[in-house]
């Protein structure tokens, strides 16, 4: 299976955190001819069951990339305009001129809207633009406008996925579609290999709201061992600190309180005895992603954090490599392959350690 | 509709070929002589029906602004400057078309997770944004879009319903509303239509066309400026969608002609055409050069509003564009040396 069209699908298609009805759509198309059984979570994520080949009980691993996007939402009508606020981290300073469409009681294009330069005192051209100077504009007359719009309607932001040079991509919502895309690549491999483990993939809803698929999923799957997807820092123009990861330099493996150690050992072990290129991610603390949610679920899930670097993050051109998510996807094959039954006592906790 | 195919064409200033090759298999068939002149300046001409006939000049320009390669850094990324007055504040997190291959580039800036409270009010400067078209390296970097390489914004034309959506309204509204007049029937006058150069850095092509026309009266044609979405103080708001064709008085570049003003709004009145004038003294057009060229050239500029000017996103109303249409086509069909006395 080829990358980058899945990228493209992952990344076009709408599913703000809380409405994630069409991306979901869209998983279980990709997951259905890799998996055994499928559901809908309580909050929207999409459950993914793929049987292992010992003998049951199995043990169950959880891999947890989130499909939610982050969009915006009608506050209020104002004339023909909208006005807006933002659901989950979206950057008011991206949104201008930007391409968008209005989920009213039909789908409604519009575009971002605010007053051209040419009218504005000098001063305010170098100063952001601030919420409450943000419309969106659909273009229709102020009747149908109040027609069509309600407070409350989504906003989905539109953008057409990039292939730029090297195998490298550009587009909306590949934080966390990458990493869908990654889990799908390594369900695939999966279907061609016999593996110990119970597989639970999960397209996890509302992770840019507070980690909310992640944590009801994960009291359902009740794993034993939970492997959480994300995107991470790359280098990029503009930002110098430490914590940044080369594009294409291979997926981070995150190292802290969050992670089990063990586990972490493991995912490295895997990664050098494959060849797989990987870095790794220093997190001091709280990791802000599903991984935080899945370690603290029931008696405490031993959990690791896989992740790939991603420029721009939450801008409507986030921009990684190709082979970092095909990287990703050929670790969580081979870990899980790779994984006996007897994997468990290997990690636990012995007392004394 | 020719506005689609004009909008997506690329032609940032200097760089105006494309837009020009449209609009010259546009008008070809339509008028009696077209020729290009050393600037790049597409001027046509279509004769007239009287004996001794006028020189009419309307022009509209053909580029639009955009970003210009200046240097590559070593990790394959392009340091680029405005061409033309480019608003910073947009220009994060767009999705660029870089060089005559269309390749993909994105603009992206530090993300909202590790900026400081107050970095989030600052816009960054063009000179501090770099384009990411996936080179690795310099080399490569040099290779796909040399120094020079101009990039616009890949902003697909999009219907709205009774508006649209698109790049470079300003001024390839102006460039359909000629190509349409073009089409049409004779006027008395010859009419020369000049689709010009290099309007964004300063109205360089219009000056010299005009120069070259010599004409008795002129007409700008453009995309200007509605600010009409809500603000909190009561400002004016320029002109509005939907409100008619927008009729200058005056404005940075020039005072309008009167005498023209007039034949625009009577014939609007007459006709039940809605029309609107411009707010006073915003904006500037090739009118500003077309009306000094040698003794004096008696000019006025008709737009079309359109907002979000020069951003990569604009929207116009399309029943304003037939309306600008008509209102030049009925004014022009009344215009005589009379009009002028």
């Amino acid at each position: 299976m080829e990358a980058i069209p899945l990228l493209k699908q992952l990344s076009e298609a709408e599913g703000i955190a809380g409405f994630e009805g069409p991306v979901r759509n869209l998983v279980r198309e990709m997951w259905q001819p890799y998996v055994d059984e499928m559901h809908d979570g309580a909050l929207g994520s999409l459950i993914a069951l793929k049987k292992g080949a010992g003998p049951e009980p199995r043990p169950k691993a959880m891999l947890a990339a989130h499909m939610d996007e982050i969009g915006l939402m009608v506050t209020d009508l104002e004339d023909s305009f909208l006005r807006i606020t933002r659901v989950g981290g979206t950057d008011r300073r991206v949104l201008l001129g930007l391409e968008v469409v209005v989920h009213g009681r039909r789908e409604l294009p519009g575009v971002v809207a605010t007053r051209p330069p040419h009218v504005l005192p000098k001063e305010e051209r170098k100063k952001t633009v601030p919420w409450d100077k943000i419309f969106v504009d659909v273009g229709l007359p102020r009747e149908d406008v109040e027609d069509l719009v309600s407070i409350g309607d989504l906003i989905s932001i539109r953008r057409e996925f990039s292939e730029l040079k090297n195998r490298r991509v550009a587009g909306k919502a590949l934080d966390d579609r990458a990493c869908v895309a990654a889990i799908t690549l390594a369900l695939e491999r999966l279907s061609r290999i016999e593996h110990a483990w119970d597989v639970l993939a999960v397209a996890t809803a509302q992770e840019e709201t507070g980690l909310k698929g992640a944590l009801a999923s994960a009291y359902g799957v009740a794993p034993d061992l939970a492997v959480a997807l994300d995107v991470t820092f790359a280098e990029q123009p503009g930002v110098n600190d430490y914590g940044l990861f080369p594009l294409g330099g291979g997926p981070a493996i995150g190292l802290g309180p969050n992670f089990h150690p063990k586990l972490v050992e493991r995912l490295k072990k895997v990664a050098k005895d494959r060849e797989i290129p990987y870095q790794m991610d220093p997190i001091p603390g709280r990791s802000g992603t599903d991984a935080w949610a899945m370690q603290v679920t029931r008696e405490g899930v031993p959990t690791a954090l896989v992740s790939i670097p991603v420029r721009y993050m939450h801008q409507p051109v986030e921009t990684l490599a190709a082979e970092d998510v095909e990287r990703a996807g050929r670790l969580l094959a081979a870990f899980i392959g790779d994984s006996e039954a007897s994997l468990l006592n290997e990690i636990a906790w012995e007392v004394g350690d | 509709m020719i506005l689609k195919e004009l909008s997506e064409a690329h032609g940032v200033s200097g760089n105006e070929g494309d837009v020009r090759s449209i609009v010259l298999d546009a008008v070809r068939d339509h008028v009696d002589g077209v020729r290009i002149d050393a600037l790049g300046n597409l001027l046509t001409v279509k004769h007239g029906t009287d004996q001794d006939p006028m020189r009419v000049m309307l022009a509209a320009h053909m580029d639009e602004i955009g970003l210009m390669v200046v240097d590559h850094d070593d990790k394959g990324l392009l340091k680029v400057r405005a061409v033309g007055g480019i608003d910073a504040r947009l220009l994060p997190g767009v999705r660029l078309a870089v060089g005559p291959d269309r390749i993909p580039g994105v603009i992206g800036i530090k993300p909202i997770h590790l900026v400081e409270s107050d970095e989030m009010g600052k816009v960054t400067k063009v000179e501090k944004l770099m384009v990411d078209i996936g080179a690795k390296g310099k080399e490569e970097a040099q290779e796909l879009a040399p120094l020079g390489t101009y990039a616009t914004f890949a902003t697909p034309y999009r219907e709205l319903g009774p508006t649209v959506t698109g790049k470079a309204f300003d001024d390839r509204a102006g460039c359909a509303v000629l190509v349409e007049l073009l089409r049409g029937d004779r006027f008395s006058f010859d009419l020369h239509g000049v689709f010009t150069v290099q309007e964004e850095v300063g109205l360089r092509g219009a000056r010299v066309a005009a120069f070259a026309v010599d004409p008795d009266c002129a007409f700008a044609l453009e995309g200007t400026i509605a600010d009409d979405i809500p603000k909190e103080k009561d400002e004016s708001p320029t002109t509005e969608l939907g409100k008619g064709p927008a009729i200058t008085v005056m404005d940075r570049s020039f005072i309008a002609d009167r005498r023209l003003v007039r034949l625009l709004t009577g014939t609007a009145e007459e006709l039940d055409i809605p029309y609107q004038i411009k707010q006073p003294g915003l904006g500037g057009t090739d009118a500003g050069v077309i009306h000094l060229a040698r003794e004096g050239v008696p000019s006025a500029t008709v737009a079309v509003p359109s907002r979000y000017i020069h951003s990569p996103a604009a929207l116009l109303s399309l029943e304003d564009f037939d309306h600008t249409v008509r209102l030049m086509r009925e004014s022009l069909s009344r215009l005589t040396r009379e009009t002028l006395k």
